[in-house]
Formats: C-alpha cells, structure tokens, sequence
C-alpha cells in the first residue's frame, strides 16, 4: 500500500521536517486559534525543533514561529514534503 | 473630548507605542497578552485634548479570550473617533485579516505598520501606497521602538480626526459583529498583490541562538544558569549601592535629624526618629537593588526568552496540571505576584487559572527578597549569604511545584497550549529607564500608603501603654505577641519577630520597617541587636514563614477580582498559612532534634 492513503498528524513529524496542511479538526475556539496564528489548509510548515519529555512542538508557519503540544498538532493533518 | 483607541496583536509592539505617545509607562513585554487593564492617555494632538485608549492585544475579534471580549465589549459599548490599527510588519500577511475585520465595522482607521527596521532585515517589501489605495485608508510604516514614522502617523490621525465629528455607533458595531466569512479570501488577495514574501524566511540571528537556548538537553541547565547569574549580577551590583545608602540615611539621621529632634518631645522625636525615620529609611536602602532587580527582569521579559522557557518547561508543568505558561506566570512571580496574577488571563481554562492563581502567591517577590536580604546579612557570614538565598528560590519552587500536584485534580482542564514564539529583541534604554521610573514611583505609593502607616502603628504597639519599658512583654505589641504563642512557638518566631509578621501580612516590605521599629534601632546597629535575640534556625524559620505565607493585601485583593470568587481568596489565605506553619515547623522541630 501507498503510505499517503494513511492519515498523518502534526505531531508524528519529525524536527527538521516539512509538510502541507491538509485538514484542521478542531472544536470552534481552537479552530479560531490556530487560524489567527496562521494554521490553513494548504498552508506549508516546517518542524523546528521538539521539546524533550514529550514536550511541545516548535513550527514554523510562514513568518510565524508556534509552538503547540501533540495533543493539539493531532488535530492537525498535513502531508510531509 | 475625542477618543483613539489603540488595536493590535499580541506582540506588535502596541505598548511601546502607546508609551512613546503618551510619555507614560504602561508595562511592555515580549509575552503575548501582557496589557491586561485598559490603559488610558491624554494626548495633545493637533491642538486638542485627545484620549487615547490602549486596548489588549488580540489575534481576532471573534475569539474567545478573555482579551478578546474585553476588546468586544469596548467597540460595542464605546464610541470612538478612530481606531489606530499597529500591525507588526515582519507578521503582516496573517496580521491583515485583524485590520481587515475592523475595517468591515466601518471603523475610521489609520493604520500603522511597526517594525519596519525588522521587515527591512529580513526582506520583506511592502508597497504602502498601493496597499493604503486599495484598503482606502492612510497606511504609515513606523518603528515604535525608535519613534521612526511616528510624527507621519499622528498627522495622519489629526487629519482623520479633524475631517469628521461623528463618532462611531456601538450598537450598530454590535450587529455587524457576526461572522464573516469572506475576509480571508480578500486577505490572501491583498498580500498576493501587494506583499512580497521570500519563500525561507528565517530570522538568523533568532535561530542561531535559539539553536542553543532550546537545546534538547542544553535549554533547561540553560536557562536556569542564565538566572543564577543574572541574579548573582543584581546582588553584586545591588549590594555595595544598598550599603552606601544604608551608610548615608544613617548619617542623615546622626548629623541632621537628631539635633534637630534635641528640644522636642520625647514622644515626638521617637515617634519621627525611632518609628517613621528608622522603619522608612531601613525599607528605602532595598530601593537601588529593587530597581536593578526589575530592570533586569523587564530585560528577560522583553527579551522573548520567557516565552522559550514556557517551550522548554510545558512538559514537566502538564505533569502538575499547568503549563508553559503558568510557568512563566511563577517568573514574572518573582518580580510582583500582582502583575503574575492578572496575567493569567491569557487562559481560557477557568480551571487552569484557578490553578495558576493558587501557586504564583508563593514564588518569592521582589518584597520578600528585601526580608531575607536583610535576615541573611543579619545572620549568616557573607560567604554563605548566596547559598541561604537560593536556597529560599528552590523552596519557593518546590511549595509551588507541591501545591500544583495536590491541587491539580480539583482543577482538572484541557487547555490547549498554542504560543506564539517572538524572535528576540533587546529593549532600548529609554525602555529600560521608563520601567525603571515606574518601579520607583510604585515604590513610593506604597511607601507612602503602607508603609508609613505600618511603621506608626507598630511604634505605637511597642510603645503603649506608656508607664512600660518599649517593646517589652508588657506592651500591646508583646501582649499580642504572648497572645499568638501557642502558634508561634513551635516553629522558633519570639514575640518580637511575631509583630513584624503579623504586619507583613499587609505588605512585605513593612516587615524590615517594622523590625527597625521594634528594636528601635538602624543599619548595622539593628543587624547586630538581632544577631544577640536570635539565632540562625530561628532566622531560617521566619524566613521560610515569610516565602509561604500570603504575600501581601494587595495580591489577596487581586485573587478574589480575578477569581470572582471570595470562597477561592480564603482558600489561597488558609492554604498559604496552613503550608507556612507545616513547612516551618518540620524545618524548626528537625533542625532543633539534630541539635543546632
């Protein structure tokens, strides 16, 4: 099987990678968050870096540097570059 | 009088220029949703009185922060003349969709692009006529932080002004505040046409040093040396100044005051000289080091660094039910506790502020750092001077860390944590000086609210009735300190230490105050007395006492406005002294087993 037919979320990159937005599932509050800060569909991004422990996620979103736990990058698919 | 209300993101620089307009100092800081009280100005523009009004900074009109309802409520309850739209230049291409939300309400605007220095660095271009043509409003590029294009602006808002009388309508702002939907099609559209974007945009200089700074292993050690040594720097350099003016007011009082005080009652010389002039002056030697500490801290704050910390600590505080940013809640803490609680409205979680507000109380101010200053020179040799006080950091550490993993499952939330990351900017010294203005001002309120009045009363206590020996067990100080003896006992504080305390619970600097008073004496000559009362277990007791209970009224009254709660307010107050007593006691009872 192609692996693309499989979803993937934001939180299962890598740092140092890059992907596309392809879909944001997010309840209304959030949703407006994150597209105020920059999260749109189509939207390229790269994986700065991630915080040890499990911690956050640090991306860049155009000009716009986030950072973002896993629990809120798994709302988050996008397809890797 | 007409009104200008000032609108913007987080982090564009809003508060600066707010600051450069109006001459005053409204607190700046690189962390989003800093500005939590809407601060107002009169401004002289074009030969009227105008005011000018700096709201939040807010990512959208139609979120659900508390800033963002408080802006909300602002447009749709109070006319204006103009809105002056701040966008960050180096941001702007998801920036515009702000402006253009507004500019649906039909606000008249004047729009100001900031940061234009930054914008040139990294290689963005922005045709500011084409773009101020197709939005039909005047666009003017600034640098608030230098005051670049900042006369151009304010014209541009006279003129604005001056064309027309009419205010806006709230109501009707009110209506037309539902959703819209077609405003990121016409954003995309503009920053097509008119905004060139290079397609790897990377601040360089931010990323080196963030390449280090939140090193996977590195960021943490990192981070808590770089605060070890900017502390070591404020007490070596905040030291000799304290003592040089510790050394001055005492001979104010020796060359000066006191033969001016010959001829006068005895009462009144010791009322002036042994309460106000000594409780006063022993709180105001703390003031040099006071100012240093929060320019440094206002340096770090504006500096983004604490927003890195946030990144760096997220992990270990969604262990305790918190977050990154409760944690950076807990450093600016260490400045003031007001300013910490208020901040934690950037949370939507009723939950998570609740919990945020629970733990900030006790890291150590910047009040309580002038008590241990003054307990450890009292006590300790030099050479352990540094260790005593971090120490006392670590402790306010784990009370907080301890307080949240108790707490946490009757504050149970699912906030998310999104944050926007600044690139670093170092503050300009006309910042530096203006905070550092404000801090001395603030000083001097409470110095003359609480502080003179601390000091009087505790005169009067350690001096009345007035046929006893002062400050001895037979006055009403030491009467309410035998009163309290049960309690105090235990964990080593003597009747003496118990009135200063009792006194703190109003604020802490009234407790060096109302030391000096007690044992009527000054400087080293008060050090020296207190070293013969008591010893270092006893000081270390008062000490840890002093870190946990409740710092001040003014952080009491804080927590039940922010909490609207007063059951919540009592529960921080109980907790707090419950905690004091427990931790004191096990230090004083152990301490005392072990034989010291």
């Amino acid at each position: 099987m192609h692996p693309s037919i499989y979803m993937q979320f934001l939180s299962q990159l890598k740092a140092g990678q890059r992907a596309v937005i392809s879909a944001i599932e997010a309840e209304d509050s959030l949703f407006h968050r994150l597209t105020a800060l920059g999260f749109r569909v189509g939207k390229p991004l790269s994986i700065m870096r991630r915080a040890s422990f499990n911690g956050p996620i640090h991306v860049r979103l155009g000009t716009t540097d986030v950072i973002l736990r896993a629990t809120e990058a798994d709302r988050i698919q996008i397809n890797a570059i | 009088m007409k009104r200008i209300a000032l609108l913007g993101m987080p982090n564009t620089g809003k508060s600066t220029l707010f600051n450069r307009i109006s001459g005053a100092s409204a607190r700046v800081g690189n962390w989003p949703g800093i500005t939590v009280d809407l601060l107002s100005a009169k401004i002289l523009l074009g030969g009227n009185i105008v005011e000018l009004i700096d709201l939040p900074g807010i990512y959208d009109l139609h979120g659900f922060s508390e800033d963002e309802q408080v802006v909300r409520h602002f447009i749709t309850s109070n006319p204006v003349n103009l809105l002056v739209v701040l966008l960050n230049s180096t941001q702007i291409d998801r920036q515009l969709s702000l402006l253009l939300q507004i500019k649906k309400l039909g606000f008249p605007i004047v729009l100001a692009l900031n940061m234009a220095d930054e914008a040139k660095r990294a290689g963005i271009t922005i045709d500011v006529d084409g773009l101020s043509q197709t939005l039909g409003l005047p666009v003017i590029q600034i640098s608030a932080k230098y005051g670049d294009g900042l006369p151009k602006a304010l014209a541009a808002a006279t003129a604005m002004i001056n064309q027309q009388d009419t205010t806006t309508n709230p109501q009707s702002i009110g209506l037309m505040l539902k959703e819209e939907h077609e405003i990121e099609d016409e954003m995309h559209e503009l920053i097509q046409q008119h905004v060139q974007i290079p397609t790897t945009l990377t601040d360089d200089v931010t990323d080196k040093i963030d390449r280090v700074l939140l090193h996977k292993w590195l960021g943490l050690p990192l981070f808590f040396a770089a605060m070890f040594l900017l502390f070591q720097f404020i007490f070596a350099v905040g030291a000799p100044i304290q003592d040089g003016l510790a050394w001055l007011l005492d001979l104010l009082r020796t060359e000066l005051l006191n033969p001016l005080f010959t001829n006068a009652p005895t009462w009144l010389s010791g009322l002036m000289l042994d309460g106000i002039y000594n409780g006063v002056a022993t709180v105001a030697a703390f003031v040099p080091i006071i100012i240093l500490f929060f320019l440094v801290m206002s340096m770090v704050e504006d500096s983004g660094y604490l927003s890195r910390a946030a990144f760096l600590m997220d992990a270990i505080m969604a262990k305790m039910g918190l977050d990154g940013r409760s944690f950076v809640m807990m450093l600016m803490g260490f400045g003031c506790n007001v300013p910490a609680i208020m901040g934690t409205r950037i949370m939507r979680s009723r939950s998570m502020r609740l919990l945020t507000m629970l733990v900030i109380p006790l890291s150590l101010c910047s009040a309580r750092m002038q008590v241990f200053i003054f307990m450890i020179a009292a006590l300790f040799s030099p050479s352990k001077a540094p260790l005593i006080l971090f120490s006392l950091y670590v402790m306010s550490f784990f009370t907080m860390f301890l307080t949240a993993l108790l707490f946490q499952n009757q504050y149970k939330n699912t906030e998310p944590f999104i944050l926007e990351l600044p690139p670093y900017r170092f503050p300009t010294p006309r910042q530096i000086v203006l905070r550092g203005w404000h801090e001395v001002k603030h000083f001097l309120n409470r110095a003359s609210k609480f502080i003179v009045l601390g000091v009087v009363l505790v005169w009067l206590l350690t001096n009345f009735p007035s046929n006893v020996a002062p400050a001895s067990i037979d006055t009403y100080a030491g009467q309410i300190g035998v009163f309290f003896t049960p309690i105090l006992d235990p964990i080593g504080i003597n009747h003496e230490l118990a009135i200063a305390l009792i006194f703190g619970f109003v604020a802490k600097e009234i407790v060096v105050g109302a030391l000096a008073v007690i044992y009527g004496l000054q400087g080293d000559a008060l050090m020296a007395q207190m070293a013969t009362q008591i010893d270092w277990v006893q000081a270390l007791s008062f000490m840890l006492f002093t870190l946990i209970y409740t710092p001040c009224l003014s952080t009491i009254a804080t927590i039940k406005n922010e909490s609207k709660s007063t059951a919540f307010m009592w529960l921080s107050i109980a907790w707090s002294l419950g905690l004091a007593w427990v931790v004191s006691f096990i230090f004083y009872q152990s301490a005392r087993l072990l034989g010291y």
